[in-house]
């Protein structure tokens, strides 16, 4: 018998139980849905990492301190004391795949500017930061190689500072006082956001010259990390090397021991910001994927009710005329129609969902074409494998004993 | 060699004419059930030819239902031999003995078994769904099959929105739907009244008139008589087998018979 008859038939059998049908599909509905909404969660992530790190600039290096084994006890990035201004120079007079470099240290202070008070990070660096970070100035300039050379008491602020120090007052040429030290602010840099791979705001923070947050605020003289751009991207592995080198030799490390210093290349961070943010993307699409499989079971669980409750309805079946096929095909393609249905539903309410996500969490969704595919190939999947069990049950009756049934 | 049910060759050694459309030689039908046995057919020969109408008659538990159900094709005996239209049963498959359900027998049961939220006409169309008929051929053979049974006007009616005799003419219509050449039915009016089960006797006489074949258990003489032969079970054996003497016109019947108001 062909199929456009069966799915008649089957399609004839749903209508008639509109309310159960569309609790059966409701598992499904809520399972696709969450797929959906989850993996767009996930993407968004994903694209967002990898567009912070484009914007970061994919040729720049991050140099910083590094561990030191004292007393057998390993620490942490930043723990030692070796990295210094000349090792910067070096770099950059050393290394023939290095562009520039900026020094950095860093520490948090509290600011205030009138009545108004923040507690923000300052770091120390000189003008070619913004140079290696591709940071623009959305007023005013930086402060220059010559307050780095005078230490003078001059800041470059970020948009967070700005919004909660300043509100609506114009802050170029402002004074404010960082551990009640008079600054004046020389520019105010354009927003950058949330970083992806550290989940930190990128625009909460105060820029100054090395030597005025060395001598003034923090009373130390090495540095914390050295950022540096490669003439390009291809030269950034080699870069890598070269600095890696020069480091080692001002350091007198020997061969054999280890670096009291870490090279990163952006490309490497960049990698393993994809990394995670597909680790994210994976854990809750399988987390979704576990309410389309119970949703899965809750057709097998009605589709073994249906089989049951219409016992009689076979029996009429197979008395007048369908088969053991007939009958298998009808109930599977109730379970596929069912799983279908559930999952086209799904896939709206997933779509709404992510709507919503964007709209009131303001988190970045990207709703993927193969996570809609996959969803509907996968409810499609589930409807012909928890709904085979139940169809081989219906053909597999008796119809003298169905006819009988009460 | 595989029989097929278009092979309507005679079988050369029947013993009763070359016309039976149903020939039954010595067929037992036992059930185990655990220790027990039920014996619910003994040996039953029968011959039936095209155009007849037979009642089967017998008490309770005589063995009725489950002949009826071999000759459906909805069961099959133990033992013994059963040739329909020349093609031997017992060497079908499942797929061949549906095919033989949808298209040459028209069953019709005491309980009506229609499917419930499920119109007259759509119950009419459903075994033109396993045909390999068009839609609107079937669509258009279930309307001529439900004015054919006088409910052209009802079809877009519930089972529970029709009476009992209503019901049943539905399910006969149904039972007629793809033209079978035998139309069987087990106590068709059990369940209704006598005016009512008349009323179903005259759409039967009428049908047989145009050379259907019709074979109605009953255990109401009444009804019996309206059939043109009579057998008898007990036991599991036909006890009697006799032509029916004097069978009244249905149609003339009802002239006789009050009108009752559902
Ligand atoms: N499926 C079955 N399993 C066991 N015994 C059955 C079954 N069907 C019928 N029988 C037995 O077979 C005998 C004949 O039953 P049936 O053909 O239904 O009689 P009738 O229709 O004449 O009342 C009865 O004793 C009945 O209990
Ligand atoms: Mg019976």
């Amino acid at each position: 018998m062909d199929l456009m008859a069966i799915i008649r038939i089957a399609m004839r059998a749903l209508a008639r139980n509109k309310l159960r049908s569309i609790l059966t599909m409701l598992g499904i509905i809520i399972g696709v849905g969450a797929v959906i909404a989850m993996v767009s969660v996930g993407q968004g992530a994903q694209q967002q990492a990898q567009q912070q790190i484009a914007a970061m600039g994919s040729n720049m290096l991050y140099v910083s301190s590094g561990t030191v084994n004292r007393n057998g006890m390993r620490m942490g990035w930043g723990a030692t004391k070796t990295l210094v201004m000349e090792d910067m120079d070096a770099i950059k007079k050393e290394c023939p795949a290095v562009r520039d470099a900026a020094p950095g240290s860093q520490t948090t202070a509290q600011v205030v500017f009138g009545s108004d008070n923040w507690a923000t990070n300052i770091i120390g660096t000189s003008p070619q930061y913004f140079d290696v970070r591709t940071w623009p100035f959305a007023e005013g300039t930086s402060f220059t190689q010559d307050d780095v050379t005078t230490a003078a008491n001059v800041a470059v602020i970020g948009e967070t500072v700005r919004k909660n120090l300043f509100g609506a007052t114009e802050p170029v040429g402002e004074t404010i006082n960082i551990n009640n030290i008079p600054f004046q602010v020389t520019g105010v840099l354009s927003m950058k956001g949330t970083s992806g791979g550290f989940g930190q705001d990128q625009d909460d923070v105060i820029l100054i010259p090395i030597t005025t947050l060395q001598k003034k605020i923090t009373g130390q003289d090495w540095l914390r990390w050295i950022m540096v751009s490669a003439i390009s991207r291809q030269a950034s592995y080699a870069a890598q090397e070269q600095i890696t080198a020069v480091l080692r030799d001002r350091h007198r490390i020997r061969p054999g021991e280890d670096d009291d210093f870490f090279v990163r290349n952006l490309a490497d961070i960049a990698q393993l910001a994809d990394q995670n943010a597909q680790l994210f993307t994976i854990l809750l699409g399988s987390i979704a994927s576990i309410s389309l499989i119970v949703g899965g079971i809750g057709i097998m669980n009605i589709m073994l009710v249906s089989v049951t409750e219409r016992t009689r309805e076979i029996g009429i079946r197979m008395a007048i005329g369908a088969t053991e096929g007939d009958v298998q095909q009808q109930f599977l393609i109730e379970a596929i129609v069912l799983s279908l249905a559930g999952g086209a539903i799904g896939i709206f309410s997933g779509l709404a969902a992510s709507y919503l996500i964007t709209h009131t969490l303001h988190w970045p969704v990207l709703v993927s074409p193969a996570a809609i595919i996959a969803a509907v190939i996968f409810s499609m999947a589930v409807g012909i494998f928890f709904g085979f069990y139940p169809a081989r049950k219906a053909a597999r009756l008796d119809p003298i004993e169905a006819l009988r049934y009460e | 060699m595989t029989a097929t049910i278009s092979q309507t060759a005679p079988i050369s050694h029947s013993s009763s004419g070359e016309r039976a459309v149903i020939l039954v030689e010595d067929v037992h039908k036992y059930y185990d059930l655990g220790e027990t046995r039920v014996h619910a057919l003994r040996g039953v020969s029968a011959s039936i030819e095209r155009g007849e109408f037979v009642s089967i008659m017998g008490a309770s538990g005589g063995g009725k239902s489950t002949f009826m159900n071999i000759l459906g094709c909805l069961d099959k005996p133990t033992s013994g031999r059963y040739i329909l239209e020349g093609t031997e049963v017992s060497k079908l498959d499942k797929k061949e003995l549906a095919l033989i359900r949808n298209r040459k027998i028209g069953f019709v049961f005491q309980g009506f078994n229609l499917l419930a939220r499920t119109t007259a006409q759509e119950n009419v169309e459903l075994p033109t769904l396993y045909a390999q008929v068009s839609r609107d051929e079937g669509r258009k053979r279930a309307h001529e099959s439900l004015e054919l049974v006088g409910l052209g006007d009802r079809t877009h009616h519930y089972p529970s929105q029709l009476s009992g005799g209503q019901q049943q003419r539905v399910a006969i219509a149904r039972a007629l739907v793809n033209r079978p050449s035998i139309l069987l039915a087990d106590e068709p009016t059990g369940n209704l009244d006598s005016r009512t089960a008349v009323e179903i006797m005259d759409i039967f006489q009428k049908l047989n008139d145009k050379g259907l074949t019709i074979i109605l258990v009953t255990h109401e003489p009444d009804v019996a008589q309206f059939a043109k032969r009579s057998l008898f079970f007990r036991d599991g054996k036909i006890r009697k087998d006799e032509a029916v003497l004097n069978r009244p016109v249905a149609s003339e019947v009802l002239k006789n018979m009050p009108i009752l108001e559902d």
